[in-house]
């Protein structure tokens, strides 16, 4: 059965629910091809024992109802899992074993999933290449010493490798959307809102989100509907009608408007690029839908007031972390210094960079040059995006300013780094739903992406503009499985 | 504006992170590359501009306060890096 795990997550589904293929088998095979590929350091915390246990039990009493009838799922450690070391890659929650179950995992397991592992991942998701974790760098099945982005990098590399057949991330600033362009996959980031952030790692709570990364657009419609949920535990879940995504999945965008932000067009873009967003174009257009021009004039100012809030939020959800209740500890001459030294030594340099970027930022006297600045910037591209969509259903812009770059490339530069996610960080500020598709390739052969972005809970529009485009593309991801011997 | 040592060293102790000397002179470079990128806020006349603090902008729901997870003291105080059985130890606080 060494094709399993050349197939789809919905033809995966299929199968098993034709009785053509069992569960175990299907964890089996990509439980083999994990432990292949251990030089992609792409797992944690593998759980492959009790995932093979949890196959057997699924196949002696199958419930075929289920959207994941027995289908194997490696997630990212953000998630806390249930009796699952969760780490969120970082050294102070090295030995985390939570009591609870994270919303979006527990509705992977309703629908009949199993956790084959944890996946690597940015210390706290706080990076764009996978290189903040404690746990090493991860690499990029596309090339060697290439990264797989972040900070869902774990998630993206196994994805990418074949080693789970979908998998979730979550994205603060890009962090799924980066990660999926990098490796030639699909990621979608839902509006804020659609996806509980009970038991995620919180990194920036006001910009948080889970969401799906998968082979194809039809895979996310499936994982979308499994991992939405409203939930009474997220205060700032939204109780709303949640579509049929699979089911109502189709490539007709006939009529639809498609906005084209020009300052989106930044200096020093690879050609490429502009090239594969005009394809874009292109492919709406033989549709039958319409390119219009857009203005989106506080673009520039995104990035900037995002380095302000996420950290802010950070320096704010990550004061927990004092080597009481849980997580690594240090020994102190008392208190306050066993407090300084635990945080010192169990956070990585970027983790501290931010708490500390957001200490001083909500300090007094800085609070209303800073952070309530930056909260009115927010509000500036909230509004931008409002008036937009005024006169279009949907923008279209490429994911990543450039293709995935080597290992330690950019390690020194922290605003280089940042300036990575100067594509998706804007849809972050504004709440809004989008999706990275893998369009093409650059002159190394490496994946470029284009992202759609949507009006606030208008997935299902999304995921069929990027179904239409992903029809004629016919992208190819190629991997040739240079780490594994 | 500029992050000397001396403001490196006091959102050190305001963040709880104990920084040593020759890794404070690098974290102020990193922050000052960072700060004069932020800075870029500045062009941004925001005077009338209400702040964003919350993109649901919706009034919260409330919940009844109900227990959901019993008996779980022994499982909590695994993860703790030392307790003495029922609680959370702690470096002496009161002498």
């Amino acid at each position: 059965m060494s094709n399993i795990i050349d197939l789809k997550l919905f033809e995966l589904v299929e199968k098993i629910k034709k009785k053509e293929i069992s569960s175990q088998e299907v964890t089996k095979s990509f439980i083999d091809r994990s432990q292949k590929s251990k030089k992609l350091n792409s797992y944690i915390t593998e759980n492959f024992e009790n995932a093979l246990q949890k196959a057997k039990q699924f196949d002696e009493k199958p419930d075929f109802n289920k959207k994941l009838p027995g289908i194997p799922l490696a997630v990212k450690d953000l998630f806390c899992t249930k009796n699952i070391r969760t780490t969120a890659g970082s050294k102070i929650l090295e030995n985390f074993i939570p009591t609870y179950e994270s919303t979006v995992t527990k509705n992977i397991l309703n629908e009949g999933g199993i956790i084959i592992g944890k996946l690597n991942c940015d210390e706290f998701a706080m990076g764009s290449s996978n290189e903040t974790s404690f746990f090493g760098n991860v690499q990029n099945p596309i090339s060697e010493n290439l990264v797989p982005g972040g900070s869902s990098g774990g998630s993206s590399s196994a994805l990418a490798a074949k080693l789970t057949p979908a998998t979730i991330g979550t994205d603060t600033g890009g962090s799924i959307r980066q990660p999926a362009s990098f490796t030639g996959t699909v990621g979608l980031k839902p509006t804020y809102g659609s996806c509980s952030r009970y038991g995620i790692v919180a990194f920036a709570s006001s910009l948080d989100q889970a969401g799906p990364m998968t082979q194809n657009v039809k895979d996310c419609a499936l994982m979308l509907e499994v991992i939405s949920s409203y939930d009474n535990k997220d205060s700032t879940s939204v109780d709303f009608k949640r579509g049929q995504y699979l089911k109502d999945l189709n490539e007709n965008i006939k009529g639809k408007k498609i906005g084209i932000p020009k300052q989106y067009r930044v200096d020093g873009m690879p050609k490429e690029i502009d090239e594969l967003w005009k394809k874009g174009m292109k492919i709406i257009e033989n549709n039958g839908g319409e390119i219009i021009e857009i203005n989106l004039p506080n673009t520039n100012y995104a990035l900037p007031a995002y380095y302000i809030v996420a950290p802010a939020e950070a320096s704010s959800n990550l004061a927990r972390y004092d080597g009481v209740k849980y997580g690594f500890r240090s020994k102190g001459e008392n208190l306050i210094d066993m407090y300084e030294k635990t945080r010192s030594e169990g956070f990585g340099d970027e983790v501290k960079r931010r708490i500390m970027i957001g200490t001083y930022v909500l300090s007094s006297g800085y609070y209303d040059a800073y952070y309530l600045k930056a909260q009115k910037v927010r509000r500036l591209i909230k509004n931008d995006f409002d008036e937009a969509y005024k006169k279009v259903d949907a923008i279209l812009t490429p994911s990543t300013p450039s293709s995935a770059f080597k290992i330690g490339e950019k390690t020194n530069d922290p605003v280089s780094m940042y300036l990575n996610d100067i594509f998706t960080v804007p849809i972050n500020l504004a709440g809004l739903p989008a999706i990275s598709i893998p369009a093409g390739h650059d002159k190394s052969g490496y994946p470029l992406g284009l992202q759609v972005i949507g009006k606030a809970f208008d997935e299902q529009n999304i995921l069929n503009i990027a179904y239409s485009i992903e029809k004629n593309i016919n992208f190819k991801n190629n991997i040739n499985d240079w780490w594994i011997n | 504006m500029t992050i000397d040592l001396k403001t490196v060293k006091h959102i050190s102790k305001l963040s709880r992170i104990s920084i040593d000397d020759n890794k404070a002179k690098k974290l102020s470079d990193d922050l000052n590359s960072i700060f004069k990128f932020i800075e870029k806020l500045e062009e941004l006349d925001t005077e009338k501009i209400e702040p964003l603090t919350s993109i649901a902008e919706t009034n919260l729901k409330l919940r009844k306060d109900e227990i959901e997870s019993k008996n779980i003291r022994e499982d909590i105080l695994k993860n703790s890096p030392e307790d003495n059985k029922d609680f959370f130890v702690v470096p002496k606080v009161v002498e």
